[in-house]
C-alpha cells in the first residue's frame, strides 16, 4: 500500500543542514499494523511527517520516493514527488491518510471547539457545511468511546482531560475514513492505562474500519502488543524489519537485541521475600498535603483546596529500595517532595531514624534545624535539562551543598564522586549543556550523593531517558546503593522499572496509598482493584503472549 | 460571561477611585494655594477680585482644608453636580471647555485606531507568513524607523512637506471657512480632509509596534503542533492560517490593545500642539503652563478615565474571542 | 567542540549577538555617540555659550575647499528685510575665513576635569564664525548645540533606565520572590500606572517643578519623574523571570542542598535572567530618551541655558519656523538615530539572551 524508498530527509539548522533520515526503505502491507520504533534521534518522526510532506519550513525530503496506493487497484502516486503546499497532496491529508500526533493538547486548537475542529475535515473534503454534519462528528466522537458525545461536540479542548483529548484527535483523523492511519506516539504523553485504552481502541476500530496502522513509537512493550511488522530504526537509518514474531525472537541486529535487552522481564518469582524487614529509616505516618490556589481578583477571591496527599502511611526499611507508584496527579511526588521538605506537609508525620538511633520528625521542623538533614536526605530530579543551573560549571553544581556547609576539601571531593558516577575528571569544567540527557544525570546523581546522604529520593529519576540509557542509570544506582548503603525511595510511574529495581512497592491512587507490600507480593498477587487494572494496563513486551490477558477497567 | 463583565466592572472601581485621586494630587502639586498665586497674577495685571468673591472660591474648593477634604469637595462635585470647577485663566467651567473639546479627540482617537488596526494586521499577518522575503525586510525596516521617530518630528515633516509641495497649511482639524461654521456636510468633508495627517503621525507608531508583536507571534504561532493538525487535515494554506494562527497570535494583540490607548493620547497632545489641533492635548498643555490646576485636573481625570474605560473593553472583547479566558484558564 | 564545552554563558551570548549584524551596528553607532558626548568640547567647534545675534537662523555653510586658503567659508552677515520681515544673510565674498584642524578657540573641560581649547575643526581665528549645519535662534552653532546637547539626552536615558531598574528590580523582585499578598498589591499598582497615559501625568508632575530651580535639579527630577513611571515594564519582566526562575527545578535543588535565600536569589536566580533584564534595559533606554525629548520639546522638561536635544527642537515648535529655517529639526536626526541604535541593540540582546533557547532565525 505504501512503499518508501530511499527516503532522505534534512533539517536546516543553525550549523548547517543535518540530515535526519537517511535512506529509509520499507513497506507498508494493506491492512497489517506497521510499528516503527527507534529512540530519540532516530528519524521516526521525520519518516511519518515526510509521508505527508508535513516537515515544516526548515525539513523536506531531500531524496527518495514515497509509493502510495489508496485502494488495490487504484493508481500509485509518488507523494515524495508531490508540492507540499499544493493540492493534489492535500487530496490525500484527511482524506486518504490520517494523522495522529502525540500531544493531544497542543495538536488541538485551544480556542475553537473540537465539533468545529472535525467538521472542518468534512466540509474541506466532502463539501459538507458543519451545520449539517453535526450529527456525523457526534457519532463519530461517540464511536472513538467519549461518553456524551452529544455535549462534548461543543467542548474546548481544555475541558476535556488528555485520553479525551486524544479520542477526539483520532475521530478528526478518521472521520474521512481514511485507508491509512498513521499515528506518531499517540499514547506517550499519557498515563499507563489510559494508554492501554486508546491501544485498544486503536486495533479495535482498525479492525471494524479495516484500515492500515503506522505506528511511531520508542516503547517496545507497545510493539508487542499491537504489531504486526516492525521496523527499528536507528540515527536516520532502517536497523532491521520483519514481522513482529521475528524481530522479538530472532533479532539479527546488534542494536536490536541491545534493545531487547533493556526489556523487563518478567520474572515475579524470582525474587524472594525478604526475612525480616530492617529498621525503618523513614517512618511516614498519616502525611497530608493540601495546596491552597486563590484566583480571581481581591473582591472574587476563590479559595480552592486541593488535597494532593491524604493521609499516606508507610515505612521505609534502610537499606532497601521502595518503590512510589501511580499515575499522574496521584500525589507521589508531592509526597516526595514532602520527604525532602521542599513542601511543608499540612499534617502528618515524617520519622526519620538518625544515625545515632534518634529518631526526628522532619514534618514540623523549621528551616534552619533542617540543615543537617538536607545533607542525609537527597533528592535525584527527572528533568536533566532543568534541574542543572545552565550558569554554572559541573563542578560548581555538584560542589554546591559542600561549598554551603563550609567544607574544606570541596574539589577533591567533587572530583573523586564525579569519577564515581562514570564520568571523566575533565567534566568539571564544562558547563551542562556540553553533556547529553543521560551524563546529566549522572551529574544529578553525583550531587545528591556528594553530601552523603542516607536517603536519596529519585522522582522519575529515569523517566525522561532514552531506554537502552536507562539501563545504564539504573545499574549505577543500585552499584551506588551496595558500595554506600544507601536508601532509596524510588517514586515513578512506569511499574516494569519499579518492579526491576525495588524491594518493596507503595501503590497511589488520588493522594492515598491503596496498596502497599514486597514487589513480590504486590505485582504476583495485586489485592486492589486499582492496581490490578493498573497491571493489567501495563503492555507486555512479548508478541507471544498478545491477548492472553483481559484487560481490567477501574474507577474508584 | 455576564458574571466575567461584572467582576471587571468591579476590577475597574477601585482603578478609577486611584486615578482621581492621583489627578487630584497633580491640582495641588505647585506650591503654595493656587487661588492666591492666581489673585497675585490678575493684580499684577492691574485686575482686583472681589475679596467676597474670592471669600466664596475659597469655601467652594474647600481650600485651607486637608488633603482629603478638599478631594471629597472636589470628586463629590464632579460625581454629583458633573461641576469640575472653574478655570481661572478662561473663566468658564473647566466641563464646559472639556466637552467643548472632547469629540474631535474621541473622533481622532478612534479614526487613528482604526488606521492602526487596518495598517498593522495584514501588513503582521503578511509579513509572518512570507518571512525573510524583501517585503517583509521592508515592513520591519520601516517598523523599525517608525518606531524610532518622535511623533512630533513626523508631524513637522509632514507639515514641512504639505508646505513645500502643495503650498497648504496643514495646520488644525478645519479650513478658515469652516472652523467656526455650524456643522454640515461640508464641514465632516472639510474635516475628514484634515484627519488624515494627524491620524497617520498618531498612528505611526503604534501600527509598527503592532506589525512586530503580531509578526513575532504569529511566527510562534505558525510552528506549533495545532498548526500541522490542522495541515494534517488538508486545509488550503490561507485557509489554514486565518482560521488557527491568526486566530491565536490576535489574542495577546487584543488584550494588549488597551495600552496602547494611552500612548495614543500621549501621542495626540504632542501631535496636537505641533499641528495646532483643537482636541484636549493643548488644552492641557495650556493649563499646565498656566497653572491652571482645575483645568488640568479634570483634563487628566477624563483622559485617565477613558483609557481605564477602553482597557476594559478590550479585557471583554479578549474574552468574547478566547474561549480560555471565558472559563477562567488561562 | 571543545570550545563550546568550556564556554560560558557570557561567551556564548557574545557569540550569538555577533552574529546579529544589525545590533552590531547599533552597537558601534552607540560607542560612537557616547564617546562624541564624552569628547563634546573638543569636536564642537564652538564653545556651549558662543552666539553671535547677527547669525540668527543662519543657513547652514557648506566648506569650499582652495590651495590657496584650505578649507574656507565666506563670512556672513544677516539682517531683517524691512518689508518681509524675513531673516536674510548676504554673503562677503571678498573676505574667507579660513578653516582647520586642530584649531585653538574657546576653553573648554574634557569630562568635567581635563581643561583644553583646542578644537577638532573650526576657523582659524577664533573671532570668526562658522556654521555646518546652521545657527539657532539666538546664532549658536547648531552642531556645537547638538554635540552639547548629546551630553545629556544621552546620560538621561541611561540614569533614567538606571534608577527604574532600581525600582524594578526591587518591587519586581520582591513580587516575584514573596508572591502572596504582596505580589498582589505590587501587581495592581503596576496595572493601575499602567492603564493611565503617562505624559499627562510626567506633564502635571514636571509642571510643577518650580522655575527657579537650577538646570541640575531640573535634570535630576526629570530623571526621577521619568523613572517613577517607566519602572512598571521592568518590573513586570523581572517579576516574570523570578516567577519562572523560581519555579525551575534547579533552584529547588539548590534549595535542598542547604543553599541560604540570599545565595539563592543572587547565585542561582539572578544569573539565569540577568541577560533578559539587560535586554529590557536596553530597550526601555530609547523610550527614555524619547520621552525627555517630548517633555522638554513641550517646554516642559529641561529649559535653556540646559542644553538638551529637546530643548534644541523648542526652536522648531511651529511650521513656520520649520519651512523657514528647517536645518532646526538636524537634533531630532540624532536623536532618531540613538534611538534606533538602542533598538538595534536591544533586539540582539533579546534574541541572543538566551542561549540554550531555541534558535532564533
Amino acid at each position: 500500500m505504501l512503499e518508501i524508498r530511499d527516503l532522505r530527509v534534512s533539517f536546516d539548522g543553525d550549523d548547517g543542514e543535518v540530515r535526519a533520515v537517511d535512506g529509509v526503505d520499507l513497506t507498508l502491507e494493506r491492512g497489517r499494523t506497521l510499528c516503527v520504533v527507534g529512540e530519540s534521534g532516530s528519524g521516526k518522526s521525520a519518516t511519518a511527517r515526510a509521508i505527508l510532506q508535513l516537515l515544516g519550513p526548515a525539513g523536506r525530503v531531500a531524496g527518495g520516493r514515497i509509493l502510495h496506493r489508496p485502494l488495490p487497484d487504484s493508481d500509485v502516486t509518488d507523494l515524495a514527488a508531490l508540492d507540499p503546499m499544493g493540492p493534489a497532496i492535500r487530496a490525500v491529508r484527511g482524506r486518504e491518510i490520517g494523522l495522529v500526533f502525540q500531544e493531544p493538547s497542543a495538536s488541538l486548537s485551544p480556542v475553537h471547539t473540537i465539533g468545529n475542529q472535525i467538521a472542518e475535515v468534512l466540509a474541506v473534503h466532502e463539501g459538507i457545511k458543519p451545520r449539517d454534519s453535526r450529527e456525523r462528528v457526534i457519532q463519530e466522537l461517540r464511536r472513538v468511546g467519549i461518553p456524551r458525545a452529544e455535549e462534548r461536540v461543543d467542548a474546548y479542548t481544555f475541558q476535556l482531560s488528555g485520553g479525551m483529548r486524544q479520542r477526539a484527535a483520532i475521530a478528526m483523523a478518521l472521520i474521512c475514513r481514511p485507508s491509512l492511519l498513521i499515528a506518531d506516539e499517540p499514547t506517550t504523553a499519557l498515563d499507563v492505562t489510559t494508554q492501554a485504552q486508546i491501544l485498544d481502541l486503536l486495533a479495535e476500530l482498525k479492525e471494524s474500519l479495516g484500515m492500515t496502522l503506522m505506528f511511531i513509537t520508542h516503547d517496545l512493550g507497545v510493539v508487542a502488543e499491537i504489531a504486526d511488522d516492525v521496523v527499528v530504526m536507528r540515527k536516520g537509518k532502517v536497523v532491521e524489519a520483519g514481522t513482529v514474531e521475528q524481530v522479538f525472537h530472532e533479532p539479527e541486529h546488534d542494536y536490536t537485541r541491545a534493545l531487547l535487552a533493556t526489556l523487563p522481564q518478567r520474572d515475579t518469582a524470582a525474587r524472594a521475600a525478604d526475612e525480616a524487614p530492617p529498621e525503618p529509616l523513614l517512618r511516614i505516618k498519616d502525611l497530608r498535603m493540601t495546596f491552597e490556589t486563590s484566583s480571581g481578583s481581591i473582591f472574587s477571591r476563590k479559595r480552592e483546596r486541593v488535597e494532593a496527599v491524604g493521609g499516606v502511611s508507610f515505612d521505609v526499611p534502610e537499606g532497601s529500595t521502595v518503590g512510589l507508584v501511580g499515575e499522574s496527579g496521584c500525589g507521589k511526588t508531592t509526597l516526595g517532595r514532602c520527604v525532602v521538605r521542599a513542601y511543608r506537609p499540612t499534617a502528618g508525620e515524617i520519622l526519620y531514624r538518625r544515625s545515632d538511633g534518634a529518631v526526628v520528625d522532619l514534618a514540623t521542623l523549621p528551616g534552619r534545624d533542617l540543615l543537617p538533614y538536607r545533607r542525609e536526605i537527597r533528592m535525584v530530579f527527572q528533568d536533566p535539562y532543568g534541574s542543572l543551573n545552565p550558569r554554572m560549571t559541573v563542578g560548581q553544581v555538584v560542589g554546591e551543598p559542600l561549598v554551603v556547609s563550609g567544607v574544606e576539601d570541596v574539589e577533591d571531593r567533587v572530583a573523586a564522586m564525579i569519577e564515581k558516577v562514570g564520568l571523566p575528571r575533565a567534566a568539571l569544567n564544562r558547563y551542562p549543556h556540553a553533556f547529553s540527557g543521560g551524563e546529566r544525570q549522572r551529574i544529578g546523581i553525583a550531587r545528591a550523593l556528594i553530601s552523603e546522604p542516607r536517603l536519596v529520593i529519585a522522582d522519575e529519576a529515569v523517566s525522561a531517558l532514552d531506554v537502552s540509557i536507562r539501563g545504564q542509570i539504573l545499574d549505577l544506582m543500585a552499584e551506588l546503593q551496595r558500595d554506600l548503603g544507601l536508601t532509596y525511595l524510588f517514586v515513578s510511574h512506569d511499574l516494569s522499572v519499579v518492579e526491576k529495581v525495588c524491594d518493596r512497592v507503595v501503590v497511589m491512587y488520588f493522594g492515598k496509598v491503596v496498596e502497599e507490600g514486597t514487589v513480590a507480593e504486590v505485582f504476583g498477587d495485586p489485592k486492589h482493584g486499582y492496581t490490578r487494572a493498573l497491571l493489567s494496563a501495563v503492555p507486555v513486551p512479548d508478541p507471544d503472549l498478545r491477548d492472553t490477558r483481559e484487560r481490567l477497567a477501574y474507577s474508584g | 460571561m455576564i458574571r466575567f463583565v461584572l467582576l471587571r466592572l468591579l476590577h475597574v472601581v477601585p482603578i478609577l477611585v486611584a486615578i482621581s485621586i492621583v489627578a487630584f494630587f497633580i491640582i495641588q502639586l505647585p506650591p503654595g494655594d493656587f487661588l492666591s498665586t492666581h489673585v497675585a497674577a490678575l493684580e499684577g495685571r492691574g485686575e482686583s477680585l472681589d475679596p467676597a468673591y474670592i471669600q466664596a472660591l475659597r469655601e467652594r474648593y474647600g481650600l485651607g482644608d486637608p488633603f482629603w477634604i478638599q478631594y471629597w469637595k472636589w470628586i463629590t462635585n464632579i460625581l454629583l453636580h458633573g461641576d469640575f470647577g472653574q478655570s481661572f485663566e478662561f473663566r468658564r467651567p473647566v466641563a464646559g471647555l472639556i466637552g467643548e473639546r472632547l469629540p474631535l479627540t474621541l473622533t481622532l482617537g478612534i479614526a487613528t485606531l482604526v488606521f492602526t488596526w487596518a495598517v498593522a494586521l495584514p501588513a503582521g499577518i503578511y509579513s509572518a507568513r512570507k518571512q525573510h522575503s524583501w517585503i517583509d525586510y521592508a515592513i520591519s525596516g520601516i517598523g523599525f524607523v517608525a518606531l524610532a521617530v518622535p511623533a512630533f518630528l513626523t508631524a513637522l515633516v509632514l507639515a514641512y512637506l504639505g508646505f513645500e509641495f502643495f503650498g497648504q497649511s496643514v495646520g488644525g482639524l478645519f479650513s478658515p471657512e469652516y472652523a467656526n461654521a455650524p456643522w454640515s456636510l461640508g464641514k465632516l468633508a472639510d474635516l475628514l480632509q484634515h484627519l488624515w495627517i494627524p491620524v497617520v503621525v498618531l498612528g505611526l507608531a503604534g501600527t509598527a509596534g503592532i506589525i512586530r508583536i503580531t509578526r513575532a507571534n504569529l511566527l510562534d504561532e505558525l510552528h506549533k503542533p495545532y498548526v500541522v493538525t490542522a495541515r494534517a487535515k488538508g486545509l488550503p494554506e490561507g485557509r489554514l492560517t486565518r482560521k488557527y494562527p491568526v486566530r491565536i497570535a490576535l489574542n495577546p494583540f487584543i488584550s494588549t490593545a488597551g495600552w496602547h490607548l494611552p500612548s495614543l493620547f500621549d501621542g495626540e497632545i504632542i501631535v496636537a500642539q505641533v499641528l495646532a489641533l483643537g482636541t484636549i492635548g493643548p488644552l492641557l498643555l495650556q493649563a499646565l503652563k498656566s497653572q491652571d490646576m482645575y483645568l488640568a485636573g479634570g483634563i487628566i481625570l477624563i483622559v485617565a478615565v477613558l483609557t481605564v474605560v477602553g482597557t476594559l473593553l478590550s479585557d471583554i472583547l479578549l474574552a468574547v474571542a478566547d474561549p480560555r479566558v471565558r472559563f477562567g484558564k488561562a | 567542540m571543545a570550545t563550546v564545552e568550556r564556554a560560558s554563558q557570557r561567551t556564548l551570548i557574545w557569540r550569538r549577538f555577533r552574529k546579529h549584524r544589525l545590533a552590531m551596528v547599533g552597537l558601534w553607532l552607540l560607542g560612537l555617540m557616547y564617546a562624541a558626548a564624552a569628547l563634546a568640547g573638543f569636536l564642537a567647534p564652538f564653545g556651549k555659550d558662543s552666539h553671535s545675534s547677527d547669525h540668527a537662523y543662519q543657513p547652514p555653510q557648506i566648506p569650499s575647499f582652495s590651495f590657496e586658503h584650505g578649507f574656507y567659508v565666506h563670512p556672513t552677515a544677516g539682517r531683517t528685510d524691512p518689508e518681509t520681515l524675513e531673516q536674510v544673510f548676504t554673503e562677503d565674498t571678498s573676505r574667507v575665513v579660513e578653516l582647520g584642524f586642530f584649531v585653538k578657540g574657546d576653553p573648554y573641560t574634557l569630562l568635567g576635569f581635563i581643561p583644553g581649547d583646542v578644537h577638532l575643526f573650526g576657523p582659524e581665528d577664533p573671532g570668526e564664525r562658522f556654521y555646518l549645519l546652521g545657527a539657532d535662534r539666538t546664532g549658536a552653532d547648531l552642531l556645537s548645540k547638538i554635540f552639547f546637547g548629546s551630553q545629556i539626552s544621552l546620560s538621561i536615558g541611561l540614569v533614567g533606565v538606571g534608577m527604574s531598574l532600581v525600582l524594578g528590580l526591587l518591587l519586581g523582585g520582591v513580587s516575584g520572590y514573596f508572591g502572596g499578598w504582596v505580589d498582589l498589591v505590587i501587581q495592581r499598582v503596576i496595572e493601575f500606572i499602567m492603564s493611565i497615559p503617562t505624559l499627562p501625568l510626567w506633564l502635571g508632575l514636571a509642571a510643577a517643578i518650580p522655575p527657579q530651580w537650577g538646570p541640575l535639579q531640573t535634570y535630576f527630577i526629570i530623571t526621577v519623574i521619568l523613572s517613577l513611571l517607566g519602572w512598571t515594564s521592568l518590573a513586570r519582566v523581572i517579576r516574570g523571570r523570578f516567577l519562572q526562575v523560581r519555579g525551575e527545578d534547579h533552584v529547588l535543588a539548590a534549595q535542598l542542598d542547604g543553599v541560604p535565600k540570599s545565595r539563592i536569589i543572587f547565585r542561582h536566580m539572578l544569573p539565569s535572567f540577568a541577560s533578559h533584564v539587560i535586554a529590557t534595559v536596553s530597550l526601555s533606554v530609547p523610550t527614555m530618551i524619547l520621552a525627555e525629548t517630548s517633555l522638554s520639546f513641550l517646554g516642559l522638561g529641561l529649559r535653556a541655558p540646559a542644553i538638551s536635544w529637546g530643548v534644541l527642537l523648542q526652536d522648531a515648535q511651529s511650521v513656520r519656523t520649520v519651512v523657514t529655517a528647517p536645518w532646526l529639526m538636524m537634533p531630532a536626526v540624532a536623536v532618531v538615530l540613538a534611538v534606533v541604535a538602542f533598538n538595534f541593540v536591544g533586539d540582539g540582546l533579546r534574541d541572543s539572551a538566551d542561549p540554550y533557547g531555541k534558535r532564533s532565525s
